[in-house]
């Protein structure tokens, strides 16, 4: 295993496109996160501190900046789908077969390289979390610390299932710009289904299928948290009350995706001629 | 004698064009072999399968004794087939070290290998500035990386000028004198009669002969001759059992023989017969000869 993450390694690490996005994916989120968390003054008009919204309060903070940290895996996945495209067009894939990679490890070294980053995103983000969290959290005890830390394993998996998502469709379509095109058709796919069901039956029922296509399974995993903190301030506004928390069926959906993913790019690979 | 690959009633179809038809073939260590069939013959798609980039549609194919899994075989091959497939933003020492991953070989192997295709003092430039000709090089310290049993080389020499296919030949005549089992598809006789002992030749996937690159054809030669009283000349060779075909082309005639006959002996039976010879060769069929008529043959048949 470890060989195999050691060999993708240095194909992305190599690579300055994919070394610079992989840079970025990491660093943006963070000043994002480090940039919200300061006090930022404007021009002694008005100070700016979102702290003081209680938005890093424990353990709100695990819902808020593992979603909008999610809204930057757009970067990997350039990653992910390239370093499947690279290999197509370089016809390396071909080499790397012929010098003794067979096909299932091909596939298990990007997908043990997806875990890889993911895990280390989840990391990285939990640490940046509790660290700002403890500073301006109201309150520290541990047990409201770990409360609703399970959003992090929410993350890590929403990472895996939508990274795996583009390693099929890179192995799909050898290409990385119609892979990433195809992630777009998509997500208008699964609105198509949900007009036609409601169409047919009700929003209900629709909602409810779609909940089940890869795109929104993944995007549910993590329900977005404006309406929360919103609910937090007008605690009597009962109508506005929603379901935020991780379900393990949410996960359950998500990785099921991530395993039919993996197994069809296997086959898909096992099948071609190269 | 070690069987490195075995090849049984291998068959490969895409769609309704058949690739490679029923074929079978023994690879033994220590020859060096060459599979010969113009473009398209199924040259590259037959090495394709036993290197685990094609699927077979049917028949068998197993290496060295036949208890390896594909996979863990081509770890002890070296094969390059059609251009050489490196990654073009990362330098000769870290593609080779790639492929040391892959194969699990030390990286000490990678100074040696490229001192071998003399590209040492270019090992640090990236790949995508390289000439075709070292990249066909690099390719080749690749494939030896790992002290391969076997060697397989597809089209080794297309596409380079002629300085560049003189330094592969050489290397590649090297790396035999060493032992190193060797196979070599081409379409280039010259280069296949220059290098190998052994030798398929296939026609549109099809096996039309495999052996010994001397015994392709049951062939005892061909005498050239010219004389001046050439009526006579063909009159006693058509009237002779030995001789089976001859050609006239101006001045000189070609006898083609059905049995051993030295030319000293022929030229002594001119002698006695009364026919000065002006002009007389034995050759054997080149190659390029012998190719031309096994593939006209069959085409016929």
């Amino acid at each position: 295993m470890i060989r195999l993450i050691n060999l993708e390694l240095q194909k992305l690490w190599l690579n300055k496109t994919s070394r610079i996005l992989i840079y970025v994916s990491f660093i943006l989120p963070f000043t994002v996160l480090i940039l919200s968390s300061i006090k930022i003054n404007f021009f002694g008009f008005f100070t700016l501190e979102l702290g003081e919204l209680g938005i890093f309060n424990f353990p709100i903070i695990w819902h808020i900046t593992t979603f909008f940290a999610a809204l930057f895996k757009f970067f990997f996945a350039i990653v992910v789908v390239s370093m499947i495209g690279n290999e197509y067009s370089n016809k390396t894939i071909k080499q790397n077969l012929i010098d003794g990679l067979s096909k299932k490890e091909f596939i298990l070294s990007k997908f043990y390289t997806i875990v890889f980053f993911s895990l280390a995103a989840t990391v990285l983000i939990g640490l940046a979390t509790f660290f700002i969290g403890l500073y301006y959290s109201s309150y520290t005890e541990a047990s409201i610390i770990v409360r609703e830390i399970e959003f992090l394993l929410a993350y890590f998996v929403k990472l895996i299932g939508f990274f795996s998502l583009c390693l099929f469709f890179g192995m799909l379509l050898k290409r990385s710009a119609f892979a990433l095109g195809f992630l777009f058709i998509l997500y208008i796919l699964e609105w198509i289904i949900f007009g036609f069901i409601t169409y047919h039956s009700d929003a209900d029922t629709g909602f409810k299928i779609k909940n089940f296509l890869p795109l929104e399974s993944m995007y549910k995993l993590i329900d977005q948290p404006i309406q929360r903190i919103v609910m937090s301030k007008f605690p009597d506004k009962t109508e506005i009350v929603y379901d935020y928390a991780v379900h393990w069926h949410e996960i359950a959906i998500v990785l099921g995706w991530t395993a039919l993913f993996v197994f069809l790019s296997y086959r898909l690979l096992k099948k071609r001629d190269l | 004698m070690d069987t490195i690959l075995t090849i049984n009633n291998l068959t490969k179809k895409f769609g309704y064009l058949t690739a490679v038809k029923d074929l079978s073939f023994t690879i033994n260590k220590g020859n060096v072999y060459g599979i010969l069939g113009p473009n398209g013959s199924g040259k590259s798609t037959t090495l394709g399968i036993v290197l685990n980039v094609v699927n077979r549609t049917s028949g068998e194919f197993s290496w060295f004794d036949g208890n390896v899994s594909t996979h863990d075989a081509l770890k002890r091959v070296g094969a390059i087939i059609e251009r050489p497939n490196f990654y073009p933003y990362m330098s000769a020492y870290d593609n080779l070290k790639l492929v040391c991953k892959i194969k699990g070989v030390d990286y000490s192997k990678i100074d040696e290998k490229l001192e071998i295709v003399g590209l040492e003092d270019r090992k640090n430039s990236s790949f995508k500035t390289y000439s075709l000709g070292m990249k066909q090089r690099l390719a080749i310290a690749s494939a030896l990386l790992n002290d391969p049993e076997i060697l397989i080389l597809d089209e080794p020499t297309n596409g380079l000028d002629p300085q560049g296919i003189h330094q592969i030949r050489s290397l590649i005549k090297d790396i035999a004198k060493n032992g190193t089992t060797i196979l070599l598809a081409s379409h280039l006789l010259d280069e296949v009669e220059k290098v190998c002992s052994h030798v398929v030749v296939l026609r549109k996937g099809e096996k039309l002969y495999s052996g010994r690159v001397d015994e392709m054809i049951n062939s005892f030669g061909f005498f050239e001759l010219k004389s001046d009283k050439q009526s006579e000349l063909i009159t006693y060779l058509e009237s002779n059992e030995a001789f089976s075909k001859i050609k006239v082309e101006g001045e000189l005639i070609t006898a083609f023989l059905n049995e051993p006959m030295p030319a000293a002996t022929f030229n002594q039976q001119m002698h006695n017969n009364g026919i000065v010879l002006s002009h007389l060769v034995k050759r054997k069929e080149s190659l390029e000869e012998q190719f031309l008529m096994l593939t006209d043959t069959k085409a016929e048949a």
